[in-house]
């Protein structure tokens, strides 16, 4: 499916102006959709808290045009390898994640960002044969000492099918409130929690009239919508994003990278993304990986505009990937 | 509504004949397309010229009152009464294997779907459920009496003295479970391997344990296979003649061993529709072929009343789902 998505980079290499491109890159960005007023890049002064020079990439403008207030660190990364089998997917990466912030990792296919991101709540234990070498931290306290149930409700996860639950959207949020697999507490107890986790994901103005209803039945952007509130209802710590708009249509692609920029200040942030535009609407740190290894990792001017590796640069400018 | 819209602008008119007509075909092609037809209405013959037979021949032989009154001795057939025994034996072991299949087949399949550890146990597992599944029901039936006869076993049937009958309603429940129990195993399986491995990491991730993702997530969205399993099963379980003569002790009346209320008929003898049109088939002991014809056409009605189930489960099961 990846495969047969033109890379809308490809095109950038070609010109200078960023004018002929930017008719057929936008074609396929959400920000055709948005009106013209937001399509005005950060009005932040080019170079101020390291967000570089770039007013826009690709035709992208940043969502927020004020970077965060404040960072708080969360995660730390500290010299990690990952390796299936004899295969090392994650060749000794070292990143920090914080709260206030949104951290992209980039990369082409097959370049260990997934593996990374999974590792960080321990999902990578799940598959057979894959070993984790060096130490990530949660708030000091290395992931490994944490009981994976416990970690994992304070680092969630959202992944690139929408995934929701076969039941009510409203047990879908329940669910995950809920003590494991009791039935309890009650519905009425639990509904305004409820109420405002779906709020918090912007889906409360879709879904109110009908708490009831199954929640495969909602349309694809608001069924990932529903797994980002169901993400947010255990109140994480650090949220992980696993390419959480590669299977939805533009508008809804827009209403997540909003909700996502939204929600920084109040979890930190970890997104996957092959969309290099995402990254550069929505992040505020992008870390790229090539091939298992962690190339480089900045500010979001710092790596789109001024890299400093060369393959970065031809990443980004869409000499390969 | 802006879709809706645009799927009527843009969508071309639907344009008949359009299927490439099979007169263009090489000969090999045209003649394997026939033979095709020809096997296929052929089947379609036989199912249908079995099931029209066994209902006029039934609908010519079933009175209301055959349902109702208990089989009795008698010189010709109007004086041996009904099949209310077989038909609440039938129930009653349909019930009965149930209730041992389901919970077993559904937990077994759990296991080796979900966990499959150790991984040598699940593969001799699997093994042996196919080879159960292949296994003559009258072999599995042989081998129940060796057990039920057992006197360890004695307080599931009537005893005399050392003696254990080793025939009832609990040792043929039993062995007819594990007619059943390959189906179960086999459809739930199937169910939840058809859950994306993503929607069982999503209950991972949000700190859910694999026992409450199994019991939450997996086992409600895999239940129309569960359902369709068990119906296949008790299907099985109510058409299977051999473990009844064998095990049921084939006493075409219900014959309860003991005197509390429910385990004494369990613990008993009896018959079922497949055992009574056994005995009563033309070339069976009692020779009362009408009421053979009654029974089986009941039995049949019940099977078809089953498989419409399947059939409605499964279409519903098909509602949405997730994209892989």
């Amino acid at each position: 499916m990846e495969s047969l998505r033109p890379p809308p980079v490809r095109w950038l290499a070609l010109d200078e102006e960023g004018s002929a491109a930017r008719s057929t890159a936008t074609a396929e960005q959400p920000r055709t959709q948005s009106p013209p007023a937001e399509r005005q890049p950060a009005r932040v002064p080019a170079g101020q808290n390291g967000h570089g020079t770039a007013k826009s990439f690709a035709g992208a403008s940043r969502r927020q045009a004020q970077p965060s207030q404040f960072a708080i660190d969360r995660m730390e990364i500290e010299d990690v390898s990952i390796a299936y089998g004899q295969k090392l997917a994650v060749k000794s990466v070292s990143l920090p994640v914080k709260q206030g912030e949104v951290l992209a990792l980039i990369g082409p296919s097959g370049c260990g960002k997934t593996t990374l991101l999974r590792s960080l709540n321990r999902l990578t234990e799940l598959t057979k044969g894959a070993s984790l070498q060096g130490r990530i931290t949660l708030d000091g306290a290395d992931i490994t000492t944490i009981e994976p149930t416990l970690l994992r409700r304070r680092v969630t996860m959202v992944f690139q099918q929408p995934n929701p639950f076969p039941m009510s959207v409203f047990d879908n949020v329940a669910y995950v409130l809920r003590e494991q697999g009791s039935k309890r507490p009650r519905k009425r107890v639990l509904e305004r929690a409820v109420r405002d986790v779906l709020d918090r994901a912007g889906l409360l103005d879709d879904v109110s009239a009908d708490l009831d209803h199954p929640a495969l039945r909602l349309s694809g952007g608001q069924q990932q919508r529903l797994c980002i509130a169901r993400a947010l209802a255990v109140q994480p710590e650090v949220l992980l994003l696993d390419e959480p708009c590669s299977a939805l249509d533009p508008l809804s692609t827009q209403v997540i990278e909003d909700l996502i920029v939204r929600l920084r200040d109040d979890v930190a942030i970890v997104i996957v993304t092959h969309n290099l535009q995402q990254a550069y609407r929505i992040a505020d740190h992008v870390a790229f990986m090539y091939l298992g290894e962690l190339v480089e990792y900045g500010t979001v001017g710092a790596v789109f505009d001024s890299p400093r590796e060369q393959r970065t640069r031809d990443y980004v400018s869409g000499a390969f990937g | 509504m802006v879709t809706e819209v645009l799927k009527q602008e843009t969508r071309p008119p639907a344009h008949k004949g359009a299927v490439e007509s099979s007169s263009t075909w090489r000969r090999s092609d045209r003649v394997g397309l026939a033979v095709c037809w020809v096997l296929g209405i052929g089947f379609c013959a036989i199912a249908v010229a079995i099931v029209v037979f066994m209902l006029v021949q039934g609908i010519k032989y079933v009175r209301p009152s055959l349902l109702f009154t208990s089989p009795t001795a008698g010189f010709n057939e109007s004086q041996t009464g009904g099949f209310l025994d077989p038909l609440v034996g039938t129930v009653v072991v349909a019930l009965l294997g149930m209730a041992i299949a389901l919970p077993v087949g559904v937990a077994v399949a759990v296991w080796l779907s979900e966990y499959g550890r150790p991984f040598g146990l699940a593969r001799a597992a699997e093994s042996t459920i196919e080879m159960i599944a292949g296994t003559p029901s009258i072999v599995l039936a042989l081998f129940g009496i060796l057990v039920f006869s057992s006197p360890v076993v004695g307080f599931l049937s009537r005893t005399s003295g050392h003696v254990v009958y080793g025939r009832s309603f609990f040792a043929a429940g039993a062995m007819l479970s594990l007619v059943a129990l390959p189906l179960i195993v086999g459809s739930t399986r199937e169910g939840l391997q058809a859950i994306p491995s993503h929607v069982r990491e999503a209950s991972l991730a949000v700190g859910k344990t694999k026992f409450a993702t199994i019991r939450r997530i997996l086992l409600p969205s895999a239940r129309p296979s569960v359902v369709t399993g068990a119906m296949l099963g008790v299907g099985r379980i109510i058409g299977d003649t051999a473990v009844i003569v064998v095990l049921l002790g084939a006493t075409l009346t219900l014959n309860g061993a003991g005197h509390a209320p429910v385990l004494s008929l369990l613990r008993g003898t009896g018959s079922t529709l497949t055992s009574f049109v056994y005995e009563n088939a033309p070339t069976g002991e009692a020779n009362q072929p009408t009421k053979a014809y009654a029974a089986a056409f009941v039995l049949l009605l019940m099977v078809l009343v089953l498989n419409l189930c399947v059939d409605l489960v499964a279409r519903r099961g098909k509602a949405a789902t997730w994209s892989r």
